[in-house]
Parts: C-alpha cells; structure tokens; sequence
C-alpha cells in the first residue's frame, strides 16, 4: 500500500508540472499510468472515473481524486490530489510574484504563442482518449459525435449534454 | 458591469476568500472558469475583466489546472502565501469531498444496471465535450502557420504513439518555444 502511495505521489507530482495548458490535457498520461503502466484499473473504468469527476461540481481535474482513491483508497485521494496540486501551486505562486514585479509581457507572449497550438493537441488526444474508452458501441459513438457537433457550434450548457447522455444510458441506448 | 480602478473592492480576509472560492467551485458545473469570471468582476468586482483576462493567460502557460493557478494568482496578491492557500483550498475542499461521496455512491451502486448505463451516456457525451473543446480552440489566430505542426505532433505522439507525456513535452516545448521566439524577434 505505502508503495502504490510512493508512486502515486511521484507520478502525480511529475504530472503536475507537466500538464502545460490546464490539468485535462495531462488525461492522456494518467491513462497511461493507471490502465496501461500498472494496470491498476481498465480502461472503461478510467472513462467512468472521469465521467464522475465530470459531474460534480469543482473542477475537472478532480479526476485525480477518484484515480488514487480507485487505487488506494482514501490516503491514495489525499495523495493524488496534494501531490497533483502543490508542484504546480507552487511555481505559480513564485512566477506570479516575479511577473508582477517586472515587465514580462514579452516572455508571456513567447510562451502563449509557443505553448498554444500543444495545447489544443494535447486536449484533442484527451477527447480521443476518452471516446476510445467510451464508445463501446456505435449508440455510445453516436452520442459522442452529438456532443462534439452540438458543444462546438452551439451554446449549449454541458450540463443538459452530459444529463442527456445519461437519460439516453438509462433509456438503453447505450 | 465590471470594477474600475475606482470601485474595486477586496477581499478582506483569508476567510473570505476561502468561502468566495468554495462558492465558485460548488456552482462550477461542467467548468469553474465562466461562474469565476462573473463572481469574481461582476459580483464582488475583485478585478476588472482585463485583470481576470490577463492572469488567465499568465496562468495558462503555466502547468497545472488554470482555474486553481488563477486562485493562487488571486489569493496571493491580497494576502501573500496565506491567501493563495485560502483561495486554492476553496476551491478544491468541497469537490474534493463531494467527488469521493459521489465514488462511493458509484461504487455501491455500479451494479444497478439503470446507474452504469447513466455513467455510460455521459461518459461518451464527456469526450464529445472534450474534442469540442479542442475544436473551439483550434479556431484562435494564434494556431495558424508552424504552430499547427507542433500541436499535431502533440497529437499524435500521445494518441497513436502512446509516448510518454515528459518525453514529448521536452521535445516539443523547446522547439516551440525558440520558433515563438524567432518570430517574435524578426
């Protein structure tokens, strides 16, 4: 047990400072981590985990939450989620105080132009991840298309999406 | 509308931002960001929307989750170290113990068919989110020329190489970095 916290923390630690752009886009990683590195969950069931985290409230990236607690129980969500955090908290706190004492608008622009467009193809490759974990038929496929299309031309809330595609589960569509 | 230098108000405790925070954090379905930017300019007008826009651009360069750097970004420009662990801890607390009942309550009920076939839909709809995310991304000005290349290869390396994300960032980021550079520079 004290190992698997052992790695969580490094693992997590390490991811922290790794998910340039936001949390989401270091899902790809952690799948590989948890599903294909050690085996610690499926695939499917990494895709439920997300699917939960999603629907509470708070941000996404308390996936990380279920994850150690899905391999550890509760020390394993402790552990994953300060281990997930403090890293990155921390060089924030540090940057920002430097940015807010001298002119940095230069190396921001450098590092918004440059860091951008891996962003994007980070996230694009979390939405891919998921949908191969997801779509275990084409109902589930169709589903994810509709979000896609309806999420990226209209404004919908993702709330009454992600309500539909649970009503549409229930209803045994999926 | 939004606080002016004139209007701005603040935080007056550690306290406070912790509660302000949880607020935001326990409204934020789907994504704190757009409850945050309306709490935090229109309602209780800590900043001005060009002050939110611009620590949430410092903050996406930065790894980790934006809306918990923006925290930390807020909380410590009010109340140092102290602040920014107020305002982080706000906002993570609450989710973090309403995201565990809610895996406790899966876990005692995954065998209801009615409730893994809910986790299913909304499984799917969650990557369909996903990729639509990407997609309204990829429309920005700042992705157009060379810029693409880098975001495909990130791409691609994660997605069909399965390589790992240290491994491609440190190849990647420096290049893209020195290109930005370059261009910046000409």
């Amino acid at each position: 047990m004290l190992d698997r916290l052992g790695i969580l923390a490094a693992d997590f630690g390490v991811l922290s400072l790794l998910s340039v752009g936001g949390g989401v886009s270091a899902l790809p990683e952690m799948h590989r981590t948890m599903v294909e590195v050690h085996g610690w969950m499926t695939s499917a069931q990494f895709a439920q985990l997300y699917a939960l985290a999603q629907a509470a409230p708070g941000p996404n990236m308390l996936v990380v939450t279920l994850l150690g607690w899905q391999t550890a129980g509760f020390a394993g969500a402790l552990v994953t989620t300060g281990a997930m955090c403090l890293p990155s908290c921390t060089l924030t706190f540090w940057v920002d105080r430097l940015w807010r004492s001298e002119s940095a608008v230069a190396w921001r622009n450098v590092l918004d132009n440059g860091l951008a467009a891996i962003t994007v193809g980070l996230i694009a490759a979390s939405g891919v991840l998921l949908a191969r974990a997801a779509d275990i038929n084409p109902a589930a496929t169709g589903l994810t298309a509709a979000a896609t299309v309806l999420t990226w031309r209209t404004q919908i809330h993702p709330l009454w999406l992600i309500a539909a595609g649970a009503l549409a589960g229930i209803a045994g569509l999926v | 509308m939004s606080a002016t230098s004139a209007d701005r108000a603040a935080p007056r405790s550690p306290g406070e931002l912790f509660f302000v925070f949880s607020q935001l954090a326990l409204q934020g379905f789907g994504g704190v960001l757009p409850i945050a930017r309306h709490m935090l300019v229109e309602r209780y007008r800590w900043l001005s929307i060009d002050e939110f826009t611009d620590i949430l651009a410092r903050c996406h360069a930065l790894p980790g989750p934006n809306i918990i750097n923006v925290s930390i970004c807020i909380g410590s420009r009010h109340f140092g170290a102290l602040g920014a662990l107020a305002a982080c801890s706000g906002l993570i607390a609450a989710p973090f113990v309403l995201v565990l009942l809610l895996g406790v309550f899966y876990q005692s009920f995954a065998d209801v068919p009615a409730i893994a076939a809910a986790l299913r839909g909304s499984a799917a709809i969650g990557a369909g989110l996903m990729i639509a995310t990407a997609l309204r991304m990829s429309v920005s000005p700042r992705l157009r020329s060379w810029r693409t290349v880098f975001g495909l290869l990130a791409f691609a390396a994660v997605s069909w190489l399965r390589l790992p994300l240290a491994l491609v960032l440190g190849v990647l980021v420096p290049f893209a970095l020195a290109a930005a550079w370059l261009e910046g520079n000409r």
